[in-house]
C-alpha cells in the first residue's frame, strides 16, 4: 500500500477523495532509490480541480517527457477543492504531489500551467497551501523554483511577482537545457539568484525579477528593460518545428474518477491558418504544423492500448484544415470502430464529408451539430476575419437536416469591437434562417421540430491579436447587448424552435483586466485572494464584489485596462515577447478590421505575418 | 482503493479488460457497452478480499491466462484472484444470487470504546430481537436485524459477522456495531470502524434451510 498524505478521516469526509490519492494507471512512481537517482523533483500543477486538470493535454505531454529522463521525477498537483482547502488550512497540512504524496515545498520546481485568466487566484492558493512564500522576492535561497507556462504566460506581467521564471511558448523545446543548468548549479551550490540569472540566457525563459518597468504619467508603459546588460531585451517564443518527431505521451495517466475529458486525445496539428482577429491561439501558435498521418495512426493505437479508454478525440484549432483528414478519420473508424471505441470529432467544418463521417460515429437523432459563426452579420464576420459566409452556413445546415439531424448549436460572441446594434440583431436573424431551412423540408420527411440553441459569450480582447488595441464596454452595455439578441429572437417567426443562452458580464470585465494587465495588477490579484477569491472560473464561487474591493484597496482603476482604445504607439506589457507574428502585422489587421476587409488564410495567400521566421509548417508547404 | 466509488471501480474494470486484451462482449448499437455487472457494490471506505463481477466473453480464455493478463494490466492495489465460468442464463447473474456476506470489523486506532466491548457481544447476539431504526429514502422505520445476522464470532479485537446481503435483505456491518454500542450506552463516532468484506455467498438451500456457497464455488475453472 502506498502511503497517503491525508488521513482516512479527512479522505472520507471530503467530496471525491480519489482526487487526492494518486496511484492511477500509468502514473509514474520513482520512489525506489535503488533504481532511480533523482536530481530534480518537479511538481507539475494545473491550478484547478483534478477533473479539469487531468483533462489537459499539455501536462500529459510534459509529464511523459520529463519522466523519460532518468534523473527527473515529475509528479502532478491540482487545486484542492474548497472542502479540502479549508481542512488543509485548519490543520496546517502542506500541499502534496499525488504520486509520492510528499509536500511540494521540498521539490526543486513547481511548474504551473496558466490556461485561463480566471485561475490566477488558484495559483496563489497553490503557493499558499504549499507553504512557500507567495512572492519570488521573499523566497530567497530556499524552496522550489516556481515556473509558469501555457497561453496566459504570453502576458505574464499580472503574475510577475509570484513567479521566478516563465517559460514562453511550447514546452517541448528547452526544458532539458533548463534542467541541465539547474543540476549543474545545484552541484556547484550556486545561489538561487545566480541560477535565475543564468536561466535568463536560455531562449524562451523569462525571469521577471530581472526586468524593470517604468510608466508614463498616464499609466502607460514608458520603458520595459532588463536590469543587467547580459539579459535579453526580447524573449523568443519557443516553437516545435518537427511535430512528427516531437514527444507524445505513449501511456497517458488513466484517472479513477470520471474527468471532463475522459478519453484519449490525439493532437493532430498545432497552429491555425485562419487568422480570426479575436483568436489568441490562432496567432501565438503560428505557423500551422501538422503531424504525419503515419505518426498519428501509431499514437492512436498505442494510447488506446495503454489506457483501455473507450473514446478517442481529435484535438486541434481547426481539424478540417488537416491535409489528410479523410485518411485519418477513415483509419480511426475502420481500425477502432470495430473495437468498440467511440470517435469524437470536434471542430469540424460542416460539409458533406464531415456529415457523412459523423453519421457513422454518432446517433444522428440524438446528437447535435455545432456551428461557430461567431458573429451574426456578414459585415461583422468580415471584421473578425471569420471566413465563413451565410451561404456556407445555410448549405451546411440544410445538408445536416436532410441527413436526419434536427438539433443545431450556434456559438456567437457579443461585444466585439466595431459591433453595431444591427449586427447583434442579425444573430437572431441567422438562427431564424437556419430554422427556415429545416421547415422547408416536407413535413413527412422531418423528424418533429428542430431545436436551435444560440449561445453568446462576451468578447475579451487578448494580447497578440489584432484586437489587442480594442476597448471593452461598460458592464451595463454587455447585458444590454444580450437583451437585444433575446428580444430579437422572440420576434422571429420560428422563435419557438430557438433557445438563447448568454453568459454573465462581470466576469468578462475582470478577465479583460487580467488578460491585458501589467505588473500593477498583481497587487489586485493578491488582495482579492486575501479577501477570499478562489475558483473564480466557477460560477458558484465567483464573487465580483471581492474583486471590486481589491481594486478599491489598491487604488487601481479598472477602466484604465478595459474602457480605453489603446494608442497605436503604446508599449504593451507583453511587447517584450517575440511570437513570430509581428506587431506591425497585427496593427495592419486592426486597420483592416476597421474596413471590414477579409485577409486570406495561410493556404490561400501568405500575408507576411512574420511566422515564416520559423522556416517551417504551412509557411513552406507550397514551396516543397 | 477503498476511496474509489463503485461506479468508478466498474469503469476501472472496463478499461482494465480492454487493456488486457480479453475478448469481452459488447451491447449492440452506436455506443456499445461492455456486458458486465457487479455482485454487490462496495461502499467507499471499505476494503474487500472478495468482490465479484460477471462479464460476457466472445471467446473463452483459460482462467490462469486471464488472471495473469488482468493483473499485469492492473493496479497492484486491486488484484484479480479468480476467473471461472458460470452457467449460462440470466438467473445466474452474480447480482441476483447474492444472499450473504462475511465481514471483519475492528476499531480504528484510537476509536475503540472505553470498555470491554468483546465481553458483552454474546448477550447482545443471544437476543431474539435487535430492533434498529433504518433510514430509507422517505422515512425511518424500525427493523429487527437479528434474523439477518447468520453468524458471528470475536477474537483479539476483530468481530466476524456473516450477514444477509443482496437485493432482498441487506444488512451493513456498521449498523450492527452501532446498535451494539448504543445498547451499551455509547454513541458511535464517525470513522470508528475498519471494515473488510471477506466473502460473498449465494444461497443454494431449499425452503427455510439455508446453504451458503461462495460465488467463486458456483463456477468452474476454465482450462
Amino acid at each position: 500500500m502506498r502511503k497517503l498524505a491525508l488521513s482516512d478521516e479527512i479522505l472520507l469526509s471530503v467530496e471525491k477523495p480519489a482526487r487526492y490519492i494518486g496511484g492511477e494507471i500509468n502514473s509514474v512512481m520513482k520512489d525506489d532509490k535503488s533504481k532511480y537517482d533523482i536530481a530534480i523533483r518537479f511538481a507539475m500543477c494545473f491550478p484547478d480541480v483534478y477533473e479539469i486538470g487531468m483533462s489537459h493535454l499539455g501536462i500529459q505531454i510534459l509529464y511523459d517527457m520529463f519522466n523519460k529522463r532518468q534523473d527527473v521525477w515529475c509528479e502532478r498537483v491540482y487545486s484542492p477543492w474548497v472542502d479540502l482547502d479549508k481542512i488543509m488550512r485548519r490543520d496546517h497540512i502542506p500541499l502534496f504531489a499525488l504520486e509520492s504524496q510528499e509536500p511540494i515545498r521540498d521539490f526543486d520546481f513547481i511548474g504551473i500551467t496558466l490556461q485561463y485568466e480566471m485561475c490566477y487566484t488558484n495559483v496563489l492558493q497553490i503557493l499558499d497551501l504549499a507553504q512557500i512564500p507567495m512572492r519570488s522576492a521573499d523566497r530567497q535561497d530556499q524552496g522550489p523554483i516556481v515556473i509558469g507556462g501555457g497561453p496566459c504566460a504570453y502576458n505574464p506581467e499580472p503574475l510577475a511577482p509570484f513567479f521566478d521564471l516563465f517559460y514562453i511558448g511550447e514546452g517541448e523545446t528547452v526544458y532539458d537545457a533548463l534542467f541541465d543548468l539547474y543540476i549543474d548549479c545545484k552541484k556547484r551550490k550556486t545561489t538561487r539568484k545566480e541560477f535565475l540569472h543564468k536561466a535568463a540566457g536560455i531562449p524562451g525563459i523569462y525571469v521577471p525579477g530581472l526586468y524593470e518597468v517604468s510608466y508614463n504619467e498616464d499609466g502607460t508603459i514608458r520603458s520595459f528593460l532588463p536590469t543587467e546588460p547580459d539579459i535579453p531585451v526580447t524573449i523568443e517564443k519557443q516553437v516545435v518545428m518537427d511535430m512528427t518527431s516531437a514527444p507524445y505521451p505513449e501511456k497517458p495517466v488513466v484517472p479513477y474518477i470520471q474527468v471532463t475529458q475522459d478519453r484519449v486525445v490525439l493532437e493532430i496539428q498545432r497552429g491555425c491558418i485562419r487568422g480570426c482577429r479575436f483568436c489568441q491561439a490562432g496567432m501565438i501558435y503560428r505557423p500551422l504544423r501538422e503531424r504525419s498521418l503515419e505518426c498519428l495512426k501509431e499514437h492512436a493505437a498505442q494510447m488506446l492500448q495503454a489506457t483501455g479508454q473507450e473514446e478517442i478525440s481529435l484535438s486541434s484549432l481547426s481539424s478540417s484544415d488537416y491535409s489528410d483528414l479523410k485518411g485519418l478519420v477513415t483509419y480511426l473508424i475502420d481500425e477502432f470502430g470495430s473495437q468498440n471505441v467511440n470517435i469524437s470529432l470536434p471542430s469540424l467544418r460542416i460539409d458533406a464529408f464531415s456529415l457523412d463521417v459523423m453519421s457513422r460515429v454518432q446517433d444522428v437523432r440524438k446528437s447535435s451539430l455545432t456551428f461557430a459563426p461567431e458573429a451574426g452579420s456578414q459585415r461583422m464576420r468580415d471584421v473578425i476575419n471569420k471566413g465563413l459566409t451565410e451561404e456556407v452556413i445555410l448549405d451546411g445546415a440544410r445538408e445536416a437536416f436532410h441527413g436526419g439531424w434536427n438539433k443545431v448549436k450556434l456559438y456567437f460572441m457579443l461585444g466585439l469591437p466595431l459591433e453595431t446594434e444591427e449586427d447583434r440583431r442579425d444573430i437572431a436573424h441567422l438562427a431564424d434562417k437556419i430554422a427556415r431551412e429545416y421547415y422547408a423540408i416536407p413535413k413527412e420527411e422531418r423528424n418533429g421540430k428542430c431545436q436551435i440553441t444560440v449561445s453568446t459569450s462576451f468578447f475579451v480582447p487578448k494580447p497578440f491579436t489584432p484586437f489587442q488595441w480594442a476597448s471593452m464596454h461598460p458592464m451595463e452595455d454587455y447585458l444590454g447587448f444580450a437583451k437585444t439578441v433575446n428580444h430579437e429572437v422572440k420576434d422571429m417567426l420560428n422563435h419557438k424552435s430557438i433557445r438563447y443562452n448568454w453568459h454573465q458580464a462581470d466576469v468578462t470585465l475582470l478577465e479583460g483586466v487580467l488578460a491585458r494587465g501589467d505588473r500593477k495588477i498583481a497587487e489586485v490579484i493578491s488582495d482579492a485572494y486575501k479577501n477570499g477569491a478562489l475558483y473564480d472560473a466557477w460560477t458558484e464561487f465567483w464573487n465580483y464584489d471581492r474583486w471590486l474591493d481589491a481594486f478599491k484597496h489598491t487604488g487601481i482603476d479598472m477602466d484604465f485596462y478595459t474602457l480605453r482604445e489603446r494608442g497605436e504607439d503604446e508599449i504593451f506589457p507583453w511587447d517584450f515577447i517575440h511570437v513570430g507574428v509581428s506587431k506591425r502585422f497585427l496593427l495592419n489587421e486592426w486597420h483592416r478590421a476597421k474596413e471590414a476587409a477579409v485577409t486570406p488564410n495561410c493556404r490561400q495567400k501568405c500575408s507576411g505575418c512574420g511566422a515564416a521566421c520559423y522556416k517551417g509548417g504551412v509557411c513552406i508547404e507550397s514551396k516543397n | 482503493m477503498k476511496f474509489i466509488g463503485h461506479l468508478d471501480v466498474m469503469r476501472y474494470f472496463q478499461k482494465l479488460i480492454r487493456r488486457s486484451g480479453i475478448d469481452a462482449a459488447y451491447t449492440e448499437g452506436i455506443h456499445p457497452h461492455m456486458i458486465m455487472s457487479f455482485a454487490s457494490p462496495l461502499g467507499i471506505g471499505l476494503t474487500s478480499d472478495a468482490e465479484y463481477m460477471d462479464i460476457e466473453l466472445n471467446s473463452s480464455i483459460p482462467s490462469m491466462d486471464a488472471i495473469r493478463l488482468l493483473n499485469e494490466a492492473g493496479t497492484d492495489e486491486m488484484k484479480v484472484t479468480g476467473f471461472v465460468r458460470i452457467p449460462d442464463g440470466k438467473a445466474n447473474k452474480a447480482m441476483t444470487l447474492v444472499a450473504a456476506a462475511d465481514y471483519e470489523l475492528r476499531f480504528r486506532e484510537g476509536y475503540a470504546p472505553d470498555m470491554d466491548w468483546e465481553g458483552g457481544l454474546a448477550d447482545f447476539f443471544n437476543r431474539k430481537e435487535i430492533p434498529v431504526l433504518k433510514k430509507t429514502k422517505h422515512a425511518e422505520k424500525e427493523v429487527n436485524i437479528r434474523p439477518m445476522i447468520y453468524d458471528w464470532s470475536v477474537s483479539s479485537g476483530v468481530l466476524f459477522l456473516k450477514l444477509a446481503a443482496g437485493s432482498e435483505e441487506n444488512l451493513k456491518p456498521a449498523l450492527v456495531m452501532d446498535a451494539y454500542l448504543q445498547q451499551r450506552g455509547f454513541q458511535p463516532k464517525p470513522f470508528s470502524y475498519l471494515i473488510n468484506r471477506c466473502e460473498i455467498y449465494a444461497d443454494t438451500g431449499s425452503g427455510n434451510e439455508k446453504k451458503f456457497v461462495s460465488l467463486y464455488d458456483l463456477g468452474t475453472e476454465i482450462l
